[in-house]
Parts: C-alpha cells; structure tokens; sequence
C-alpha cells in the first residue's frame, strides 16, 4: 500500500479520522484493552486498560484534528506522552527490547482500522482506503512517540546514575585521628577528580586532617592526564596543610608511569593502603603492635 | 556619602592613597614570642599586599622571631598577585632565618591556586594557626622524615 494521498487531501481526511477516533472512542478503547500492550500493563482490572486505551484514543483524535499527522511533536501527544512512557517503560522491566516494545504499539493499528472499516458501507471505496491510510499513518506516528519516550527516559535514568555515581563513588574514610584516605574506584575524569579534591579539602577541614592518602587501587588506567589530576589534588591538600600520600599503585601502573615519562617525584607514594597508613602513624608517633600477653588473657 | 565614596575607590587603585588614606586598612601583624602573627581578613589589595611584606621583613630584621604565621582562613579570594607575594615573603623571611607557614586556607582557595597552578612550593602551610604554632615551635618540617 502506498501513501498516495497529497497535502491538500490529507486535511478533510485527517478531520474525518478525527471525528472517526472521537465517535467510536469506546469500542476502539475496549479492542485495544485486549491487545498485548495494554493487556499485559493493566493486569489488574480490565477497566484501568479501557480507560487508558481511550486517552490514547482521544489523544489520536486531538492530534488528527490539528492535521499533524506525522509530527511527533503534536501537541496532542503531550496529555498521553507521560502514560505511554510508563507503559513502555514496564513493558521494558518485563524484559521486552525496544523492538517488541514497537511490534506491541504496532498491533493496535489493526483493531483501529478494522472498526474504521466497518465505518464505510464499501470497505474498498477510495474514501475508505484513504481514511484506512491516514489512520496507519498516524498509529506509525504513535509507534515513535512510545519509542521516542522510552528513548528519553533512558538517558534520564543514565544522567541521574552518572550523578549518584559521581557521589558514591567518593568517600572520604577517617582511618586514624587526624588521617583520612579516599579510595578512588573507577576512571578519573575531570569532573570525578573535581569532586574527590573538594570532599577531600572538606573532610580535611571536618577532621583537622594531617595526613590524607589517595588509594588508587582501583584505577584501571593511568594516563598522563590522571596523574595531572592526582598531583592537583596532593598539592591542594598540601595548600590546606595536609601531607598528601598516593598509595596501591600497581606494578603495571608504576611501569607506565615511568615509560609515559610522568614525573611523581612531588607525591610521596607508598605500595599499599596499609603501608601509607603506617607511614602516617609513623609520623604521628603511633605505634601499632601485639597486644602483651596478660591483656589478651583479661578479654 | 561623597567623603567615603570617594576614599574607597582611591584606596583601591593607588596603593600610596591607601597606605594614607587610613590606618584601619594596614594589616595588623603581632608578635607572640618568637612568632609574628599575621592575620589577612577580607579582600586584600596589591598595595596591601606589597606594604604587609615591608613590614613583616622589617619586623623580623628588627626583632628576634624565628617564624611568621600568615593566617589566611579569613580570605576568599586569593589571586596569582597574592600567592606571588606570600611566597615572596616566605623566601625574604627565610633570607632572615625565619620560617613562614601559610595556615587555615579555605578549601574553595587551594582548589583556585591549584588550577591557576600556584602551587607555592617552598611554603609551609597548616590547616589553623593553632598547627602551625605547634609547627614552629616543635621545630618540625613539614616532608621531612622525623619521628
């Protein structure tokens, strides 16, 4: 089937799509109720799927009235756009791809179309056939608002886990009076070692911090541009009056480093977290060892 | 309104005006035993800023301290100039056999000076002046090994 119609016939007809939508609202909502999409949504009362069935319905007829058909950005899918982003979003967490999410919103079109039909005493009359067209046009035009929304509310989610992610991903850890340590997990960008410097500098203030120790343990990578981020940070810290150590550096790691030619020689380093944390007990005259004998024996 | 007005921006671009046009505006520098105490407050000017490093130079060459305490957690704003001419007086003093420990800089500060890529090598710092009193007067180096 081919869109043949032209602009100029498309108005009369959309209209009539339109008043078609408005006046069979009813049985397309209690067809559509039975189709997959909203069966599988609504499954708790069959009423619930009618009910959203005729806002899409109305929704369509709003926007055929205003001739758009083809345009996602009518206006008259803003009333549903928010209903039909929560119906693809939990046909989604049921495990269903963006692809069978369309197939679902595709298979409303023949219920729609089969009542339309039914509208014209000659099914096979040219009115028919283009009202039948304007109506596949516009469900088409429904199938990429659902995709559309889903699509956006994705990038939602990814925007909002970037931010949780950027303050999870940061704590700063008091190990020992006056000593705090930052164990940085993950890559270091701009915008992630922005973050570790200020609550860094904050919690050196918060525990009158000496010492603060920079675990890189779990930085897969180091680049030149990492450790231009690791020496900013040691050198605010060092602003604030804080010695700042850079431990758990591994082998691979420190070899890259050496062959990228990146100069640590300002940062003091340690192999690990412990050997860091020893250091700056050393520093503070804290002495760690055995607990003596009779003690052990009094607990 | 005009009196004060006009005292105010002249005090702002002619370090001379400022030097005389008040005496409020010189920063105070104390002397606590064998230590100047210097506390900035505010916004300080470049005039300000050059004539509190005569003064704590002549300070020292005329008494017997043996370090300077700058306390900077009063200052927001700590420009390229600024750092210039504490680090300025942190070499002078040591010129004179004094240590100089820059204390209480604010977070939000050292992150400024870090991307403007001062960041003050040589100079002492210290989370308040409380530390680095005890700094000056345990006779510890800050990044030297001691027990």
């Amino acid at each position: 089937m081919t869109v043949s119609e032209e602009n100029a016939d498309q108005e009369p007809v959309a209209q009539q799509v339109s008043a078609f939508l408005e006046r069979r609202r009813e049985q397309i909502a209690q067809r559509w109720a039975d189709a997959a999409l909203f069966r599988t949504v609504f499954t708790v009362s069959r009423d619930e799927a009618v009910e959203a069935g005729r806002a899409v319905a109305a929704a369509l007829a709003a926007v055929a009235a205003s001739g758009r058909l083809e345009d996602i950005r009518a206006s008259g899918f803003e009333a549903v756009r928010d209903q039909l982003g929560r119906m693809a979003a939990s046909r989604a967490r049921t495990g269903l791809d963006p692809d069978g999410v369309a197939r679902e919103v595709a298979a409303l079109r023949e219920p729609a179309t089969e009542v339309l039909r039914a509208e014209f005493p000659d099914p096979h009359s040219p009115e028919a056939q283009e009202c039948v067209v304007a109506l596949t046009v516009l469900l088409g035009t429904l199938r990429l608002v659902v995709l559309e929304t889903t699509v956006s509310a994705g990038e939602e989610v990814i925007a909002r886990q970037r931010e949780q992610l950027h303050e999870v991903a940061t704590p700063v850890i008091k190990l020992w009076e006056s000593t705090v340590a930052v164990p940085l997990i993950g890559t270091l960008d701009s915008a992630r070692s922005q973050v570790v410097m200020e609550s860094l500098l904050d919690a050196i203030v918060a525990e009158r911090a000496r010492y603060a120790i920079l675990d890189i343990t779990g930085v897969p990578t180091v680049d030149s541009l990492v450790a231009q981020h690791l020496m900013k940070t040691v050198a605010a810290a060092r602003l604030m009056g804080a010695e700042c150590i850079v431990s758990g550096i591994r082998p691979a790691i420190a070899q890259t480093i050496v062959h990228l030619g990146i100069d640590l020689g300002t940062v003091l380093t340690r192999a690990s977290l412990a050997d860091a944390l020893a250091y700056a007990l050393s520093r503070q005259g804290v002495a760690i060892g055995p607990v003596p004998a009779a003690d052990a024996g009094a607990r | 309104m005009t009196g004060a007005g006009g005292n105010g921006p002249a005090g702002y671009g002619h370090p001379v005006a400022g030097a005389a046009g008040g005496h409020a505006f010189t920063v105070p520098v104390l002397k606590l035993g064998d230590i100047l105490l210097v506390t900035l407050q505010g916004e300080l000017h470049d005039g300000m800023a050059e004539q509190l490093q005569q003064d704590i130079t002549d300070r020292i060459a005329h008494t017997r301290v043996t370090g300077v305490v700058i306390d900077i957690s009063g200052v927001e704003i700590v420009d390229s100039f600024l750092g210039r001419v504490l680090a300025e007086i942190a070499a002078g003093a040591e010129l004179l056999a004094a240590r100089t420990v820059l204390a209480g800089m604010r977070p939000a500060v050292a992150i400024t000076l870090v991307e403007l890529g001062l960041t003050l090598p040589g100079l002492l710092t210290a989370l308040d002046v409380e530390r680095a009193m005890e700094m000056l007067t345990a006779g510890e180096r800050q990044g030297e090994g001691s027990p």
